[in-house]
């Protein structure tokens, strides 16, 4: 950047949360007019905290915030807003019932009364400056995420922002999604806005960012210039340590087959299809990833295999090692469950299938060994070793067995229900999202998990969401399109444009758009 | 048939005020995402706060010394007050200390009529009256005075223009409610925090002052539903329990109008008709059928309730937040 006037400078910045938490020590920062600078760290690292106190969510316990060379105080959004500062959070703060203008001017105080109209022609002039689709009389709820969060970048340079700063943009986007998002980054770029991006995704950091800095455990670490640094050089710098970045994806081990579905049809209970004669297998010692966007019938698939999903027709049959096959529609989840068929489900929350938030780690461990105690007493014991054994295994990051799950981190909590599913040394895993909000490190933990799974000769079913790492880890893809079997194809041959094609269009092909 | 309509729609209506004042009241409190089951409560007090001071002002000056202006005035400041009273009680335990919202509409339900009935039987005490009601003959009068035209416009007089000044109020105040709601900054912001308050804190909106205000303002439209009653339905006389549970049928009516306070007017006015159809209909020598009759609104309810839980148009649901308390560190 040869142009350093910092828009942004950030000095000192210290946050505590309590006595103990240390979310951001001593944080300097500067953000050039018209540059892309991509922030990165592992979860916990401190980058929400620090882009919250910019935001007007959280106050700076220590330091000072210069926006144009001018220190300032920003209390709450509406500071922010007044200075520029605009975020597009990770968790879209939308009306659903509501219109897109009707969310773009929320609480805007402009002259005159409500005039939706003019509000849609600014929106519209805005839209064709950078390059958004945007409907302004769309309601918010029928409306893809992509929309959505279209929506609230409108939303932001509607209020005149000149500092963006996107939470995980493309956490929830498809390949073309993505491009196209950052397509329009690189317009308002080019019109002299700076922005801000956090991401976990290394070659989006190095695809769309000028300049990269690094936050580890709270602390700034360094910062880059992106055209001069590799992956591995962030990676190493993200951890503290060398990393290796490679997913192995051992030949499957002599696979046989394990789930056979055929003709899989399902209803929601309003009578939408969710999946619509789906038929595939999935084998012993694979791993066969599903990839699709969110929405497209992952999740009732998963729930039919583990008999929590009523079905309407079609059959899923388990095949025993001999070769006998039982059908597992009508077998109700724990006759399901007994047969070593596990789920570990993460759902969006994390928190809302698999695990309770307010019962410690042990207590979450009985929710599958309850049955087990002798006479109407549960047993304690094994569970306590068990979560003990998680714990130290799997490196979870927790105060005691003790601690309620609610109160770790995203990454923990997850390592905690995989780790109980494993435990109980299951035939096939079902796994949705296991990484999602994931760090780098963390991620490769599962990755790993999941492998030795599949050495282990289990079935594995993985719902991922991130294509790279779908194409990595898988022996099969299968792509859902609207409920549908878009195709299956080879992981080790599959391109990534290929999957993300047929991800919107059933059997792929090319774009005809 | 018109003789039939002429008799059963003006009685419709003034059944149907009471409900509407609560119905829209209500709608305006739960677009805040606040669900106030309070409100059958705060019309008990409304009520009984216009009695007392009309009771006060009747017997200090005597009934023949009053003006219109003090005699409209005072009770209806004594209700607005009292009902922002219940109001403000709601609004402190659920948004300041986020009590759980059924709980403490419920016990403001319970504490309305207790007040209601409380007051209702000392000041009957006071008047050593041989029977259990207080008469307040000449406010009653104030607040029925028709459009001096109306007895002169034959059955459209009689329709329209046959009620007293708070039944106008009510159908304007509705009206204002569903503007306000729909093409205002104001309403869009009250929309937000009922949908999402999360969102519109994050817009700059001060989620815990629209709450306060809307709930506030929700209570007194509420209350007046029970001044109109005592005042003008029952003609000024107020006799314990005798509002019965026209404010659960209130609440049960923002949900049958989908929370836009434009068709309670109709709708009010149908419930009203319902309540009251039980005169109407032809019950022969017996008496037990005129009781099951009266069941009818309830019946209707019901049926209502199941049938708009079946549609599934978002635009139809409840607001977002309705019933849960807001608060910003816990996002």
């Amino acid at each position: 950047m040869d142009h350093k006037s910092p828009i942004l400078e950030l000095q000192h910045i210290t946050k505590r949360f309590g006595d103990k938490v240390v979310a951001n020590d001593d944080v300097s920062l500067n953000v050039y007019k018209g540059e892309i600078l991509a922030l990165l760290g592992e979860n916990g690292s401190g980058k929400t905290t620090l882009m919250n106190m910019l935001s007007g969510i959280y106050f700076p316990d220590e330091g000072e915030i210069y926006v144009n060379g001018n220190l300032v105080s920003i209390r709450d959004p509406k500071d922010a807003f007044n200075l520029g500062i605009g975020m597009i959070h990770q968790h879209f703060k939308l009306v659903d019932v509501l219109t897109a203008a009707e969310n773009i001017i929320l609480g805007l105080k402009e002259k005159g009364g409500l005039n939706v109209k003019a509000a849609a022609e600014r929106i519209t002039e805005i839209c064709q400056k950078y390059g958004f689709e945007v409907d302004p009389y769309q309601k918010i709820y029928e409306m893809s995420v992509s929309q959505k969060q279209t929506v609230e970048i409108v939303k932001v340079l509607y209020r005149g922002a000149d500092l963006l700063i996107l939470d995980e943009p493309t956490a929830v986007l498809t390949p073309q999604e993505t491009d196209k998002l950052f397509a329009v980054l690189r317009n308002m770029k080019a019109d002299g806005k700076s922005i801000i991006i956090i991401t976990h995704k290394l070659h989006e950091v190095l695809d769309i960012s000028d300049r990269v800095a690094i936050l580890r455990k709270g602390k700034y670490i360094c910062d880059y210039e992106t055209k001069n640094v590799t992956a591995q050089e962030l990676t190493d710098a993200m951890v503290g340590h060398a990393v290796t970045l490679n997913i192995d994806r051992p030949e499957p081990v002599d696979p046989k087959e394990r789930i056979r579905i055929k003709d899989l049809t399902i209803r929601s209970i309003d009578g939408v299809v969710r999946l619509n004669h789906v038929s595939f297998t999935a084998c012993s010692g694979e791993i066969l990833g599903i990839a699709g966007i969110a929405g497209n019938g992952q999740k009732e698939l998963l729930e039919a295999i583990a008999g929590l999903q009523p079905v309407e027709t079609g059959s899923i049959a388990y095949v025993n090692d001999d070769g006998s096959e039982e059908e597992l529609i009508g077998k109700d989840p724990l006759e399901i469950a007994e047969m070593g068929v596990s789920l570990s489900f993460v759902p969006e929350d994390r928190l809302g299938m698999g695990l309770v938030g307010s019962m410690d780690l042990s207590e979450n461990m009985m929710l599958r060994s309850f049955r087990q105690g002798k006479g109407i007493f549960t047993d304690r014991k094994s569970p306590h070793k068990l979560a003990e054994r998680v714990v130290e295994e799997l490196e979870v990051n927790t105060p005691s067995v003790e601690t309620p799950v609610r109160k770790l981190s995203g990454g923990n909590v997850q390592k905690v229900l995989v780790g109980r599913e494993i435990s109980s040394a299951p035939t096939v895993l079902l796994t949705a999202y296991a990484v999602r909000g994931l760090d780098i490190n963390s991620s490769y933990t599962i990755y790993d998990l999941i492998n030795r799974q599949k050495k282990a000769g289990v079935a594995v079913i993985y719902v991922g969401e991130d294509l790279d790492v779908l194409l990595e880890l898988s022996d099969k893809i299968l792509v859902l399109c609207g409920g549908e079997v878009s195709g299956i194809i080879d992981g080790r041959t599959a391109t990534k444009n290929e999957v993300g094609l047929m991800m919107t269009k059933i059997g792929g092909g090319e774009a005809d758009e | 048939m018109l003789k039939f309509l002429l008799a059963f729609i003006p009685r419709a209506v003034t059944q149907g005020i009471p409900l509407m004042f609560g119905c829209v009241g209500e709608t305006i409190t739960e677009k805040s995402g606040n669900l106030n089951l309070g409100t059958a409560g705060i019309m008990y007090v409304g009520g009984i706060c216009g009695v007392i001071g009309s009771f006060f002002y009747e017997t200090k000056v005597g009934a023949q010394n009053m003006t219109a202006f003090l005699g409209i005035t005072i009770p209806l400041v004594c209700c607005l007050v009292g009902s922002l009273l219940m109001g403000l009680i709601y609004c402190f335990l659920t948004v300041t200390l986020r009590a759980n919202q059924n709980v403490t509409g419920l016990a403001m339900t319970t504490f309305g009529i207790g007040i209601g009935n409380f007051f209702g039987g000392s000041l009957i005490k006071i008047t050593n009256s041989e029977v259990p009601s207080i008469v307040l003959n000449q406010t009653g009068k104030f607040f029925k005075t028709q459009l001096p035209f109306a007895k002169g416009l034959g059955w459209f007089g009689t329709i329209f223009c046959s009620y007293g000044f708070l039944a106008y109020v009510a159908i304007i105040l509705a009206i204002i409610a569903a503007i306000i709601l729909s093409r205002t900054r104001t309403g869009l912001s009250l929309r937000a925090v009922g949908e999402n308050p999360g969102t519109a804190d994050a817009a700059g909106i001060n989620v815990t002052r629209y709450k306060y205000f809307a709930t506030c303002l929700g209570a007194m439209v509420s209350g007046l539903g029970g001044l109109y009653f005592v005042m003008d339905y029952s003609s000024g006389i107020w006799a314990n329990d005798a509002f019965g549970d026209r404010g659960w049928l209130a609440i049960a009516l923002v949900i049958f109008t989908i929370w836009r306070p434009g068709h309670s007017i109709w709708a009010s006015i149908l419930f009203g008709g319902l309540y009251i159809l039980h005169i109407f209909l032809p019950t022969g020598t017996e008496l037990a059928v005129k009781e099951l009759y009266k069941g009818i609104p309830y019946v209707v309810t019901i049926i209502v309730l199941i049938i708009t839980s079946l549609r599934n148009k978002r635009e139809n649901q409840p607001p977002g937040s309705l019933g849960l308390s807001y608060f910003r560190e816990d996002r």
